[in-house]
């Protein structure tokens, strides 16, 4: 996708995974889920979740914890799915991000976030935007699109195309995540 | 307007398709007079309407045309390969007109005079009016009995306008007999109920007379015959004539001659008939979001049932079973809207060898069968690509020049043969070339160099073809404008499985190539076997399914070992889904096996539960789980969640190779039987 700047105030959904606070642009967000059961697709990485019916249409849920490299999300009634839309290869894709809790629509100015800084991270920094300071508190702002780029989602047909999956697929998810 | 001008322009393509195949068909057989007549038909339709609906650059264009082709059709011009190449062009250009691109005007002034020079004689054949001009015979008359058969309305003819156009040719007298007109209680509007005599004094030919009636001619009985009379000037003698010949009654007679008198036009201008059709068009759009609205209701209707059954209360049963009766027949009935032949997509694919074996100084005709076929329409559009893509490699690989062509005693001009058939609920294409075949042994050696098999590897026949849809492979020795690149085979496979088709190869070396697509009737909603494995619910399409049988779990855990099972006296292929899905909950006591034939050959998989038959609303997995093996789509129960369709012949082949892994043991154990 295509590098935007943030140059004006924005307004973003703010939501947890573990114990960050991570924001989205509003833009890229549809509609936020209460947790429902979730279809496993066999032979797929752990943290693609599966896939659950939103109003008619077969939507993929993302689990953000395992994409992160923490222990996998369980429900509770906190557990919401964020139903967001970005873009694959130019290609709009719907897809639900599983986040421990989602908090509330914040606006930042663009001067009060920061770029990433390059070490100390526990993030990879390609799939942060900037810090943003809200309530004296970090916000990361993630770049979703890449966080899902082509790329990261490629994973899912090198790590299935073998048929003795158990093992390979196992370790390609780790590295994956 | 602009309603008229649309639906003109959606007519005008579909005419100018026609006139594509007819001009094609023109080339090899230029003598047809029935495809002369259809093609010259087809311009002046074209012609007509588009002048009717203010697309008078059309119609000028057009009417140049049709001049030649009215030459043509009267034997003065001869249909020769530059003039077949002039029409096209021209054809192409007059669909650029009818879909308001712009066009170059001077390209169009040099092609209506290329097609003005054409002709003969400098008069222009097609002049209207009843002016007489040079080169044309002296006045004669003729009497024209024109007797409509009850049913001309509905094919969109009007005598009024047939009454017109003769008016045109010269002078005409006409007297409507309306002694077939039944009691006003007995009458049926759409019918047409009356005969006309015309008189016409002109100096036209015999044949532009019978030009007019050109639309009509297969819905009247007509008779033509020139008159030895002096011509109408003599009304009343010519009237006398006929009733001398009992052709009209006095009283008729009378009548004809009053209203001449009064001037009152004869025929039944006030008598305006509604034209009914036997087809109506609707916008495409329109028939998607029915048939969206139809696979809603699909989904509604088995969450209907499903509750009633819980409920377990008879009269709700019975309503929802009579409207699960009537969605099953809305759903076929709409899906059967969208069904078109697939014959148009056929002809489109005539220009295109046409220009290709041009461009590449090949021989090639194109031959087809089976054109009625019918396929879901978004279907025929998802297969234009793969098979231009096909048909491309064939032309390019397959075909070979004349001249070795006759080096190998072949016919100089190869053949691209286009075949459609159905075949169960699968509709299967066949596209075949008489061209090289594919050379196993280039397949093998590009397969090495490109590090696909081993070197010392001894792959099968069909192994290897299978590798001709590996990315990037190709065996072209040099890459052409027109294929080679080695992207395409694979393309072709990827997008046919997207329709949840099969690709297969079949070829001779030296004497040609099949490929066989095989595709299912429709995209939007199946027929399916609902299981579940370990609390996940799968949908396998009812027409893989043969039979449904119980194993004990020792049998079971048996046959997963082996990757076979007995069945009716014979092993067959045996894939435990749990195993291959990596379902971790315990299997129950009595596993169910669902038998399928897929490519002719027997294969068992193993599950949990039978839950029974499923409308299924095929729904996309989206992108993300577009590699995922053996699941195919996805589908909403009644409940609300969501259900795998499984990939048949995608499981077909992991349970061979499976079988394959575990040794030729098992291999020559099925061979024996």
């Amino acid at each position: 996708m295509t590098e935007t700047d943030i140059t004006q105030a924005t307004q973003y959904l703010t939501f947890k995974v573990g114990e960050e606070v991570f924001a989205l642009d509003v833009i890229q967000v549809r509609e936020v889920l209460d947790m429902s059961p979730i279809t496993r697709v066999p032979r797929s990485p752990e943290f693609m979740r599966g896939v659950i019916n939103v109003r008619g249409s077969v939507v993929p849920v993302v689990d953000l914890r395992l994409k992160f490299g923490l222990t996998k999300t369980e429900s509770t009634v906190d557990t919401r799915i964020v139903v967001i839309e970005i873009g694959i290869d130019g290609e709009a894709t719907v897809l639900g991000a599983l986040a421990d809790s989602v908090d509330e629509v914040i606006e930042m100015e663009p001067d009060r976030i920061e770029p990433p800084p390059r070490i100390g991270m526990r993030w990879r920094t390609e799939f942060i935007k900037g810090i943003g300071k809200h309530n004296e508190a970090f916000v990361i702002i993630l770049d979703i699109d890449r966080v899902f780029s082509s790329d990261e989602l490629a994973l899912v047909e090198a790590e299935t195309s073998g048929v003795e999956i158990d093992m390979d697929a196992e370790a390609g998810a780790e590295e994956g995540a | 307007m602009e309603d008229h001008r649309a639906a003109y322009k959606e007519e005008a393509q579909e005419l100018l398709s026609d006139l594509e195949s007819g001009l094609l068909e023109l080339e090899e057989k230029p003598d047809d007079e029935e495809l002369i007549a259809r093609v010259f038909r087809t311009l002046h339709t074209i012609k007509g309407s588009g002048a009717m609906f203010g697309f008078d650059d059309v119609a000028a264009f057009t009417h140049e045309i049709e001049a030649v082709f009215d030459a043509i059709r009267s034997g003065r011009l001869a249909v020769t390969k530059e003039l077949v190449d002039q029409a096209l062009a021209a054809r192409d250009l007059i669909r650029r007109m009818v879909a308001e691109e712009a066009v170059d005007t001077t390209l169009a002034a040099d092609m209506m005079g290329r097609f003005r020079r054409m002709l003969p004689d400098a008069a222009p054949a097609l002049a209207a009016g009843p002016a007489l001009e040079e080169g044309q015979d002296a006045p004669a008359s003729y009497h024209i009995r024109f007797a409509p058969h009850a049913d001309l309305f509905r094919t969109g003819n009007s005598p009024d306008l047939i009454m017109g156009e003769l008016r045109e040719l010269g002078q005409a007298q006409i007297i409507a007999h309306l002694d077939m007109v039944p009691p006003l209680s007995d009458m049926r509007p759409e019918d047409c109920n009356i005969r006309w005599e015309i008189m016409l004094r002109t100096g036209r030919s015999m044949s532009d007379i019978r030009d007019v009636f050109i639309f009509a001619e297969d819905n009247c009985d007509l008779e033509i015959l020139p008159m030895e009379s002096k011509g109408i000037e003599d009304r009343r003698r010519i009237g006398e004539i006929l009733l001398a010949r009992g052709e009209i009654s006095a009283e008729t007679l009378e009548e004809a001659l009053r209203i001449q008198e009064t001037g009152h036009p004869a025929e039944p201008r006030a008598r305006q008939v509604a034209i009914t059709v036997s087809s109506i068009r609707v916008p495409a759009e329109k028939l998607d979001f029915l048939v969206n609205l139809v696979g809603e209701l699909v989904t509604v209707q088995a969450n209907l049932t499903r509750k009633s059954r819980l409920l377990s209360d008879a009269e709700l049963i019975s309503i929802a079973e009579e409207v699960e009766r009537l969605t099953a027949s809305l759903r076929d009935n709409t899906m059967g809207l969208r069904m078109l032949p697939i014959g148009a997509t056929f002809q489109k694919f005539r220009r295109l060898v046409r220009d290709l074996a041009l461009e590449l100084g090949k021989e090639v005709v194109m031959t087809t069968s089976g054109e009625d076929t019918e396929l879901d329409k978004n279907m025929i559009e998802q297969l234009n690509d793969p098979l231009v893509h096909i048909i491309r490699n064939e032309i390019d690989h397959g075909i070979e020049p004349p001249s070795a062509r006759r080096a190998l005693g072949k016919p100089s001009h190869g053949t691209i043969h286009l075949a459609a058939s159905h075949s169960g609920p699968n509709v299967r294409i066949r596209v075949s070339g008489d061209g090289a075949g594919i050379d196993l042994a280039a397949a093998r050696s590009k397969a090495v160099e490109r590090g696909l098999i081993q070197r010392d590897a001894r792959p099968t026949d069909k192994e290897l073809l299978d590798l001709l849809f590996a990315p990037g492979f190709s065996t072209a020795k040099r890459v052409t404008d027109v294929s080679g690149r080695g992207v395409g085979m694979d393309v072709v496979k990827r997008r046919i499985e997207s329709l949840r088709g099969t690709v297969d190869i079949e070829t001779e070396k030296g004497v040609g190539t099949t490929l066989v697509l095989s595709l299912p009737l429709t995209l939007a909603i199946i027929d399916g076997l609902l299981v579940s494995i370990g609390g996940t619910y799968f949908v396998i399409p009812l027409s893989a399914v043969e039979e449904c049988l119980e194993m004990a779990r020792a049998a079971a855990e048996r046959a997963r070992d082996r990757g076979m099972m007995s069945h009716r006296g014979h092993l067959i292929l045996y894939l435990s889904l749990r195993e291959f899905f990596t379902i971790r909950e315990a299997a129950p006591a009595i596993e169910r096996v669902v038998v399928s034939e897929i490519k002719g050959e027997k294969v068992a998989f193993g599950l949990d539960q039978v839950i029974g038959h499923h409308q299924t609303v095929i729904k996309p997995l989206g992108r993300v789980y577009r590699d995922i093996e053996g699941v195919s789509g996805a589908t909403i129960l009644g409940d609300g969640s969501v259900a795998l369709i499984l990939d048949m012949p995608a499981l077909f082949e992991v349970a061979e190779k499976k079988a394959e892994q575990r040794g030729e043991a098992g291999r020559t154990e099925r061979a024996r039987l």
